[in-house]
């Protein structure tokens, strides 16, 4: 288990190299820079810019520098918010996405994952029809529009909680927007396999040595149904991760997900480099721990 | 529960109104009760919260570039000159100032009550040193041609000569004397701009990189920066060591980022904010018929126009075909039906400014009917017709109402001339990219916002060197005039030569004018003080809020 771990981890590093490499070329292959402006810069001023920005060496040496800096935690300035390093700035965002992304994951499987089995034990019957036609919707509704209609029926109408910012109360519609399309894939893939894991041999087996329902279900099919909803978890934070890109804008909520849009608008390469490195430790660091788990939950696999 | 029935009932009438594209309904209640009985009761807590649009950049007056950050600059620094609630000059820092008899230099009186937010006195040398930093090649600032006219300030900040030979001295503690290279009789709205705001020395170099952070921050405005949560939002309360504190009514002012329009107006419904930054151009239907009391429309210093590619064919060397185009466009249904927000539609380049007679194409005064005669008539005899139609493309920047706009244009030189042209659009970066190569652009949008209350501010974008010229315009005759205005001394004579220079560019048409900006914003009921003006400068020194 342990040697696993390491050779995990080492294998890490060169799919972030690449990960960095390419989008550290590609942001630059995007034409127009951040220093292009509706009037042109004169070119003293620009070439000035250029000049404290590293941006005149030679691309290889801008490379070697950035990667340098990275091993320090150093991401360097933003061209765009100039009072502010990258650092900083993922420093103060990063906080308020993981408590929105932790709090929407924690929905989205608590709520999911009860609606699914319910709907499982109690196939073809009213409630299963009823929560498989509220998750096709919700799945068919994107965030971008079930986010608006909660603001506008929630905040402006009934004034029971705030339209956006970082104030009391503020967490719960944006939770809900971006836990919903999650709740309903999850509650799906929960009742599928809820139900073939019902089907089996040894829940027969426990049923018929008399084991009360909820025995059943709790101690021995849960477990085995989870598989499949824990192997979409990494995906599922993926999702989460890009749609608080758009719930975060309709919130104003002053996360990471926002640097991402403006950093690229912006040609903002510190930005947005550091917005993808970062996005990409915490993606790799997830699916990895999402492997450990799936060793903890599946007797079939283990690694070595 | 009764509750929750009727959220899921409003849920779904919201889903259906939404799907139906209606969209009716109010939002809140009335409030009957603004300003108390009296009318004129205020708020016990003076706040204001404000839509500021896009995070703003930096609180470094010599370094930002954005409307956001200059809303909030205007609030924590003050420079030689104020503006009014209306936006007209008035004495800010100086209190009094003389100019000499060729208009070349000018002496301001510093008031001596007037301090830094940390209760330092402000001098010249502040100012001093400020301009200075302004002007340095190492200050890094896009926004240095502002503080262009001062003497020597070209040659500083292309490193020709040092900072210190700049026209910018100290007579006494409180007497500053600033000399330009030419008359220039907008010179004192420059003094407005942020970039002649003073910052403050010490604590500059005491935090380095970080003085423009909460409690590093000096400034000298009415109002100091307490609070700032990048992407959310930016607090700045009442300064009491501001010189003319008595009079500032609000004890603080909350700027929000709001980069999402639709967010935003959702925002000022819910009554989080007092004033947005912008409406959703596409909501104006809505907003006319349910936020009528609260929208603000003003005049605004910008001009929306299209350019031509004069380098290439087939707009080079081709001023006929470049009239007739401008020529059938209907630009009332562009500025009525299109858009329908008030703008004005424009024959000529240069918006109305106070003193300046605005120059018009003189096809203007005709009906359209005969301009589109006319425009039939020069595309012919530029060699075009039916059987050998024109073929073009528009480039615009990707946001709705450029595409709405474009549409609109492209139709109009199809039906009135039989125009084929293809409109394409890029994203911003992109198509200011392509549009500075002139190589693959044909017909592109631009629009610029004048940066002082002066026609210079336009006429100097056409020059043959100017970097907004993408069109490739180089006429040495419109240089020449507008070269001779700098240096015009009697004013009436400079004006003179600014509409001459507009003139010439109107009989060359580089560019296709189409309308003069407006300002739409919401404004809520209980706002005061709040008076929309030309420039879009708003201080909320002068803003109250009453009770409701």
């Amino acid at each position: 288990m342990f040697s696993y771990t390491i050779r995990r981890l080492l294998g890490a590093i060169p799919t972030l190299l690449i990960l960095i490499g390419i989008s550290f070329l590609l942001i630059r292959a995007a034409p127009g820079g951040p220093f292009d402006r509706e009037r042109s810069l004169l070119p003293e001023i620009e070439a000035n810019l250029r000049t404290a920005y590293h941006l005149d060496e030679p691309l290889y040496q801008q490379f070697a520098r950035y990667l340098w800096g990275l091993l320090h935690f150093d991401f360097g300035p933003s061209f765009q918010y100039r009072d502010y390093t990258v650092t900083e700035l993922i420093a103060s965002g990063f906080p308020v996405s993981l408590t929105l992304g932790t709090c929407a994951l924690l929905v989205a499987v608590l709520v999911g994952v009860t609606a699914g089995s319910v709907a499982a034990l109690r196939q073809n019957s009213g409630v299963d029809h009823g929560v498989m036609a509220i998750s096709m919707t919700g799945i068919s509704i994107p965030n971008f529009v079930m986010a608006p209609l909660l603001v506008l029926v929630f905040a402006v109408y009934l004034r029971w909680l705030p339209a956006g910012g970082l104030g009391q109360g503020n967490l719960v519609l944006p939770v809900i927007a971006l836990a919903l399309p999650q709740i309903a894939y999850l509650s799906r893939l929960t009742r599928g396999s809820m139900i073939e894991v019902l089907r089996s041999n040894f829940v027969r087996t426990a049923r018929a040595q008399g084991l009360p329902t909820w025995q059943v279900i709790v101690k021995h099919a849960l477990k085995p149904a989870l598989l499949p909803v824990v192997s979409y978890l990494g995906p599922a934070t993926a999702h989460i991760i890009t749609g608080s890109v758009v719930i975060e804008q309709i919130f104003s909520r002053p996360g990471l997900g926002r640097y991402f849009v403006a950093g690229a608008l912006n040609r903002d390469y510190t930005l947005v480099m550091g917005v993808v490195v970062f996005y990409g430790v915490l993606i790799i660091l997830f699916n990895f721990l999402v492997d450990l788990a799936y060793a903890w939950l599946d007797p079939k696999v283990r690694y070595r | 529960m009764r509750k929750t029935y009727r959220a899921v009932a409003l849920l779904a009438a919201a889903l259906v109104a939404s799907c139906g594209g209606s969209g009716g309904g109010t939002a809140g209640e009335p409030h009957a009760q603004i300003g108390g009985a009296s009318g004129t009761e205020l708020a016990e807590h003076q706040a204001l919260h404000v839509g500021n649009g896009a995070e703003l950049q930096t609180l470094d007056p010599h370094r930002a570039e954005d409307t956001s950050s200059f809303s909030v600059l205007i609030d924590i620094y003050e420079g030689l000159v104020g503006e009014s609630p209306g936006g007209d000059l008035i004495p800010g820092v100086a209190s009094a100032w003389t100019i000499s008899d060729d208009g070349k230099t000018y002496v301001f009186n510093l008031r001596p009550e007037a301090r830094w937010s940390n209760g330092d006195p402000l001098t010249a040398d502040d100012f001093v040193f400020s301009f200075r930093r302004g002007v340095d090649p190492k200050t890094l600032s896009v926004y240095s041609y502002i503080l262009s006219p001062l003497l020597n300030a070209d040659d500083i900040t292309a490193g020709k000569r040092p900072p210190e030979e700049l026209g910018v001295r100290a007579i006494d503690d409180h007497t500053l004397e600033i000399k330009v290279a030419n008359p220039t009789p907008y010179f004192l709205g420059l003094l407005a701009h942020s970039m002649s705001y003073p910052v403050h020395r010490a604590s500059l170099e005491a935090h380095g990189d970080q003085w423009t952070r909460p409690g590093n921050l000096v400034g000298n405005g009415a109002f100091k920066l307490d609070e700032w949560v990048v992407q959310s939002h930016l607090k700045v309360v009442r300064n009491p060591y501001y010189w003319d504190n008595a009079n500032t009514k609000l004890e603080e002012v909350t700027f929000y980022a709001t980069e999402d329009k639709t967010a935003e107006m959702q925002r000022f419904r819910a009554q989080e904010l007092d004033l947005t930054e912008i409406i959703p151009a596409a909501q104006i239907g809505f907003i006319r018929e349910n936020l009528a009391k609260e929208l603000v429309i003003a005049p605004y210093l910008g001009s929306y126009y299209y350019g031509f590619n004069v380098t290439r064919p087939p707009f080079k060397d081709n001023p006929k075909l470049r009239r007739a185009l401008a020529l059938a466009v209907n630009r009332d249904i562009i500025t009525k039906q299109v858009l329908n927000l008030g703008q004005v539609s424009s024959f000529g380049f240069v918006p109305p400014i106070h003193g300046y007679t605005q120059q018009q194409m003189p096809e203007a005064s005709w009906t359209q009917q005969q301009r589109e005669a006319e425009a039939k008539r020069l595309y012919a005899e530029a060699g075009y017709g039916a059987d050998n139609p024109l073929r073009t493309q528009i480039m615009y920047n990707t946001q709705e109402d450029h595409r709405r706009i474009a549409v609109a244009i492209s139709q109009m030189w199809k039906q009135v001339l039989g125009v084929e042209a293809e409109i394409l659009n890029q994203e911003w970066k992109v198509f200011i990219d392509t549009r500075n190569q002139k190589r693959d652009t044909q017909v592109y949008r631009q629009g610029w916002i004048g940066d002082y209350n002066d026609p210079f501010t336009f006429a100097e974008l056409m020059r043959s060197t100017a970097g907004q010229n993408d069109t490739g315009y180089n006429n040495p005759e419109y240089d020449r005039l507008v070269a001779a205005s700098q240096s015009a001394h009697d004013p009436h004579a400079r004006m003179e030569l600014l509409q001459e220079a507009e003139r010439v560019l109107l009989a060359d048409m580089p560019i296709l004018p189409l309308y003069i900006y407006v300002r739409p914003r919401l404004v809520q009921q209980w706002v005061r003080g709040y008076e929309p003006n030309i420039m879009d400068h708003h201080r909320s020194q002068y803003v109250y809020v009453l009770k409701h």
